[in-house]
């Protein structure tokens, strides 16, 4: 740790590694009994005194419970949503960050203050005006409506984490290419857009999870015919009481591709996150 | 909302007036060069334009319901108003004066501030102490426990409820199999969620464990910002371990630490699904917290109106928190 204050290093670290692994083990203990129960015969989940260590492997699960319901219809259903919230938020976002990180107008102060204040609007509290408004808009139980819904959540966030890429990226270089020969339109396409990519993508990855994971407004807005993914796994346990095996295996289907996804872009986010933060 | 929302940007560059363009540049290029250039022609429609979209469907979307938020609690608002069968009346105060009187309301508030209190401490407690570990463990064992951590951040919040719904089932539940295994403990068949008290803990845990990753990994960012010179000048100075961390490491993580406890209290005052879905999306008297008590209200007894009010009251409680999340982050956003 230190190089001038001699540490007792050695046997000190090994107490510290051991609370680690504690650590460890108690936080990844739940993800670890969902994948156990997914992958574990019906009858092995339903034992009183269940082992620990994995006994036997089967996936009976997962084909009970695709069979218990509809699962792929949910998913799609999930996945048109998630897409269209992410392109378009992203369009919509990204002309928006441009604009208050490069642009000085008067009023740009307070449509930040805005966004940023927007975001701390409890959903929640939302639901109820929102669900009359689609409702009268005839928008209820249709995708749209989730889609125009979600964008007002996905979007201030959007904005805000682009508009810390894009300062990111010196003006001068936009400036140089400018001088170049470039229009505003053309430097920006050349010089500006593919250093801003990379922050686009983990950008986009996180509101695709955002909408994806998103529950309360999934179930109000849309009917049992037209449910979504998590709605699907909310409602798992209504048949014949819960079959706790089979619906591991519907989690587990849930859990894998979106937390692969996050942590693709956890590092990206976690980092543009603090780096200002500290210097504030 | 999300980890993410913090995202903040390193500084804006600062202004700067650079020296006049090469006079030829200028010729044959459009006057936007200096984007901050407010006398720039031309320039000063095109933010507005390009801010249009997003916030025509903020105004939409959010603006438009906010406004009806506010009308709906001063008014009567049932099911024969949602279907049209009758006006929707003015009625004042009533709806508030109707919640503010009801005894329901009040345990309500205080379960849920209790509630949000215990979550955020513990958050924040535990992923200090967890990112203060890290920095002392080897490094294998730090991957180990950040694969767990993102692992954990990454589920969304209706797989993690299942799963602690299994976790803590009364008769199948590992929890309950291992605590009966140690000498004298009988727990085989408890129903963790026979008492408000005990199945909110249990809620509160899997908050808990869904919120500490995101605290840990931004706390250990930022600790490795701390000048490893002034800890050990305050070592040197003879401070011990929690005189460094009180004086040298938590002043310098002060501004993230607020960001983080503001933030936290308002997602735990905002807990819904959690206590939603483990109760099968009828959550008892008991387990009612602000978010579930106004869905009630309007869905349930199809009350729009009060449910209106209830949502209100708990914004109002929530904006003195608010301010302060919001001042920091300009400060640290250097909003000019």
């Amino acid at each position: 740790m230190s190089t001038l204050v001699p540490q007792p290093p050695r046997k000190s670290k090994a107490g510290w590694n051991l609370l680690g692994l504690l650590v460890f083990l108690t936080a990844g203990f739940p993800v670890y009994w969902m994948l156990n129960t997914a992958f574990k015969p019906e009858k092995d989940a339903i034992d009183p005194d269940p082992s620990l260590l994995p006994t036997s492997l089967t996936f009976s699960n997962f084909g009970r419970a695709l069979d218990i319901a509809d699962f792929w219809g949910p998913v799609g259903r999930s996945l048109i949503v998630s897409l269209a919230v992410v392109v378009i938020g992203m369009v919509v976002g990204l002309l928006a960050a441009l604009a208050i990180s490069r642009f000085a107008f008067r009023g740009r102060k307070i449509v930040i203050v805005g966004i940023l204040a927007v975001q701390m609007v409890p959903l929640v509290a939302m639901i109820i005006p929102v669900f009359l408004l689609l409702n009268d808009l005839g928008q209820y139980d249709r995708l749209s409506g989730l889609i125009i819904t979600y964008l007002t959540f996905v979007l201030p966030f959007t904005v805000w984490t682009l508009r810390g890429f894009i300062v990111n990226i010196p003006k001068e270089l936009e400036e140089a290419a400018m001088v170049d020969g470039c229009t505003r339109a053309g430097a920006f396409v050349r010089v500006v857009f593919p250093l801003l990519a990379p922050g686009m993508v983990a950008t986009s990855v996180y509101a695709f999870i955002q909408a994806w994971n998103e529950y309360l407004y999934a179930l109000m807005l849309l009917s049992q015919n037209n449910q979504t993914a998590t709605v699907w796994l909310s409602n798992f346990s209504t048949k014949h009481g819960t079959e706790y095996a089979p619906m591991m295996a519907g989690a587990t289907m849930m859990a894998v591709p979106i937390v692969v996804l996050f942590l693709l872009v956890q590092r990206k986010m976690a980092a543009g996150l603090t780096a200002g933060a500290v210097k504030g | 909302m999300s980890a993410a929302d913090t995202t903040t940007p390193a500084k804006v560059p600062p202004r700067r007036q650079s020296p006049p363009p090469p006079a030829v540049a200028k010729k044959q290029k459009k006057p936007k060069k200096t984007p901050r250039d407010r006398t720039a022609s031309g320039a000063r429609g095109l933010p507005w334009l390009l801010l249009a979209p997003c916030l025509l469907i903020l105004a939409l979307v959010l603006g438009y319901p906010m406004v009806r938020l506010v009308i709906l609690s001063f008014r009567e608002f049932g099911q024969s108003q949602l279907w049209g069968f009758q006006p929707a009346e003015w009625v004042g105060l009533d709806n508030f004066t109707k919640v503010l009187g009801d005894g329901e309301f009040w345990r309500v508030v205080v379960r849920t501030i209790v509630f949000a209190a215990g979550c955020v401490i513990f958050t924040m407690v535990i992923g200090m102490l967890i990112a203060l570990l890290l920095q002392r463990v080897s490094g294998w064992v730090k991957t180990l426990v950040n694969i767990a951590l993102v692992a954990s951040w990454g589920m969304p919040i209706i797989v993690a409820t299942t799963v602690f719904k299994w976790l803590f089932d009364a008769d199948y539940g590992i929890l309950n199999a291992l605590l009966s295994r140690l000498p004298g403990v009988e727990m085989t068949g408890h129903n963790w969620f026979a008492s408000g008290r005990e199945g909110l803990a249990v809620i509160m845990l899997l908050v808990v464990w869904g919120a500490v990753p995101f605290v840990v990994i931004t706390l250990s960012a930022g600790l490795t910002q701390v000048p490893k010179e002034l800890e050990e000048a305050a070592r040197l100075d003879g401070a011990g371990a929690w005189g460094v961390f009180r004086y040298v490491t938590l002043p310098i993580l002060k501004p993230i630490i607020v960001m983080l406890t503001t933030l936290s209290v308002i997602w735990d005052m905002g807990v819904f699904p959690q206590v939603f879905v483990m109760r099968g999306g009828h959550p008892e008297a008991e387990f009612q917290l602000l978010t579930t008590y106004s869905y009630d209200r309007a869905f349930v007894v199809n009350d729009y109106a009060q449910g209106s009010a209830i949502a209100l009251l708990t914004v109002a409680l929530l904006l003195g928190v608010v301010a302060v999340y919001m001042r920091q982050m300009l400060k640290i956003g250097e909003v000019e």
